[in-house]
């Protein structure tokens, strides 16, 4: 870990500033309003965000644009395109070093970005499982027919109680080659299978733990939904395919968007689910993120993938909402 | 027969979902430390879970976490919800940005923005830290639960609470916070359940010496896990579950 950890003058001077500037516009409202205005009533929460999102933000932006001496420099950002950037400077520097050219010697090290796509895949096909999977529970669950709607939801909520580590655990103890899935296999006489330790598995528990996620907006969309449009529909000749496809999804797509963001950013930066399920065979964004702060200890590389990620999932993100301008979909409840 | 079909997936999704809690559970009573072998039914795990320690220490430490967070976020949080429901249109727009932050910012990025922030202020990260990590990703929560109850309130109520001689203290107890009321439960069980179940930005923010359940069983997962953890895990889902009997009960009579 670095053992230089204070901040530049500047930094400091910016955040009293800002405390300074609260402090004002809060002594400003009040002068204004002559006595406590109800919009005060933010003002604890503001100054909290502040202290604790705002400022570690900047504090990972710092980092990420800074090398381990506080100079400025973009070598983060480089680092992330080619992992051996450190290595292949010292080796150019030792070829100038002896007059000569060692542009030979220099490879790419493609870790991190080779990271990354694999991360953004899983993460893309976990949610298009979650959504194949989730769109029919979520339909059945709003059908007016079957009355089941909430008792199902709680259903859904309940599996989230128990802490999501040991229900990922629980599934090693099935897929394991000694596990409850093999045991049973070899009892009907079939050979023994590997099911941990490979991406398969990974996806499987990334599935699992986020499917809820992507049946609860979908069934808020659609039991929001006027059912006599599809009543209409049906009226009009439509069959029931027709109404699937021209009303019913039309009008869930505010559900359908924010059960993607759901399921998409979590996964994309899952860190423990790869390690258990996918045994270090399997690297996701996430683990890299943290070997990088708490193994490497290279603060500045870690914050420079740090922003990368959150700058791409910001991106996603406002793509996502183009489908849904009015954001609709709602949260969780 | 479509109907039937459909309660087939249905019930084949909800198998899914709950197998590995049904392995947990089976687990827990199964007198060995193997995971697949049942070498017969047992309370060993249960009573050895109250000898331990450590165990009892992180589901203290989890508990009192979430409780206290659940409290602090709730205040906040209504406050904040109710402030930023009467600024004018821009600071409006400008506080639901910083809102929504946190909730499109990735968990391990929070958890390391703040692992940062408590280094830097050379705050020793352990119990406090943790407390003030699940505060911080807890209000946004609380705040969205609680705005839009506000924003369906008929305005004029209030109004007509302060015409009739109250005063906005009054007004703001009495007339606006029963009215979303509904919003605030939601948002400090939102809180509650949101705080027991994190594991990525406590494990950030907590040192080794102070664990909840998650790092506990996450630093043992190696080793393989205590099945006393597992013992843990149905008791407090048990737990639950009766609270929810309990609550949807209530909310029965109540109709």
């Amino acid at each position: 870990m670095r053992s230089d950890m204070s901040l530049p003058w500047w930094a400091w001077a910016a955040m009293g500033v800002g405390l300074v500037a609260f402090a004002a516009m809060v002594g400003v409202t009040i002068r204004r309003n002559r006595g406590i205005h109800r919009s005060l009533f933010a003002s604890p929460y503001t100054l909290w965000m502040i202290i604790f999102t705002v400022v570690p933000v900047i504090l990972i932006g710092y980092y990420a644009f800074t090398d381990a001496n506080g100079a400025f420099t973009l070598d983060n950002f480089k680092n992330f395109w080619d992992s051996n950037f450190n290595a292949n400077k010292s080796i150019l520097a030792a070829g100038e070093a002896v007059g000569q050219d060692y542009s030979a010697y220099i490879t790419r090290g493609t870790v991190n970005v080779d990271t990354l796509v694999y991360s953004l895949w899983m993460a893309f096909l976990c949610t298009v499982i979650c959504l194949l999977l989730g769109y029919p529970a979520a339909l059945i669950m709003a059908d007016r027919k079957m009355k089941l709607g909430p008792t199902l939801v709680v259903l859904f909520i309940i599996p989230m109680w128990m802490n999501f580590l040991l229900r990922t655990i629980a599934w090693m103890s099935l897929l394991e080659d000694s596990g409850l899935i093999n045991t049973f296999l070899k009892w009907l006489g079939f050979e023994g299978v590997q099911l941990m330790y490979n991406s398969e598995a990974v996806l499987l528990g990334m599935v699992y733990n986020f499917l809820p996620f992507m049946v609860f907006p979908i069934y808020t969309a659609l039991s929001k939904m006027d059912f006599r449009l599809s009543e209409a529909a049906a009226d009009l000749g439509c069959n029931s395919w027709q109404t699937l496809y021209k009303v019913t999804m039309p009008l869930s797509i505010p559900g359908i968007v924010s059960g993607i963001t759901m399921v998409f950013m979590p996964s994309v930066t899952t860190f423990f689910i790869p390690r258990v399920l996918g045994g270090g065979n399997t690297m996701m964004f996430g683990d890299l993120i943290e070997a990088k702060f708490l193994t490497e200890g290279n603060w500045n590389v870690g914050s420079a993938l740090s922003l990368i990620m959150m700058l791409l999932i910001l991106v996603s993100l406002s793509i996502l909402r183009k489908a849904d301008p009015n954001g609709e979909g709602g949260g969780i409840a | 027969m479509m109907k039937w079909l459909k309660k087939c997936y249905l019930a084949l999704v909800l198998i899914f979902l709950y197998v590995p809690i049904i392995v947990l559970i089976v687990q827990s009573f199964n007198a060995g430390k193997s995971r697949a072998k049942w070498e017969g039914f047992s309370l060993r795990w249960y009573i050895e879970l109250f000898q331990d320690e450590r165990t009892l220490q992180a589901l203290f430490v989890t508990l009192s976490i979430a409780v206290l967070a659940m409290i602090v976020s709730t205040v906040l949080g209504t406050l904040a919800a109710i402030g930023i429901h009467a600024m004018k249109k821009r600071p409006q727009a400008l506080m639901m940005t910083l809102t929504n932050l946190p909730n499109t910012m990735p968990d391990i990025v929070t958890g390391i923005s703040l692992m940062l922030l408590f280094i830097f202020t050379k705050v020793e990260r352990g119990y406090v830290t943790m407390l003030l990590a699940h505060i911080t990703f807890d209000t946004p929560y609380v705040i969205l639960s609680v705005l839009p109850k506000l924003k369906q309130m008929n305005r004029h109520t209030y109004e007509a609470a302060l015409d009739l001689g109250a005063t906005p203290m009054y007004a703001l107890f009495h007339v606006i916070i029963p009215q979303c009321k509904q919003g605030i439960i939601t948002g400090a069980m939102l809180a509650f359940t949101l705080s027991l179940d994190d594991f990525t930005i406590s494990y950030f923010t907590t040192s080794p010496l102070v664990q909840n359940l998650s790092t506990l069983i996450y630093s043992s997962a190696r080793k393989g896990i205590d099945p006393s953890l597992n013992a843990l895990s149905a008791l407090m889902f048990v737990a639950l579950l009766v609270l929810l009997l309990i609550v949807n009960r209530r909310t029965a009579e109540d109709k």
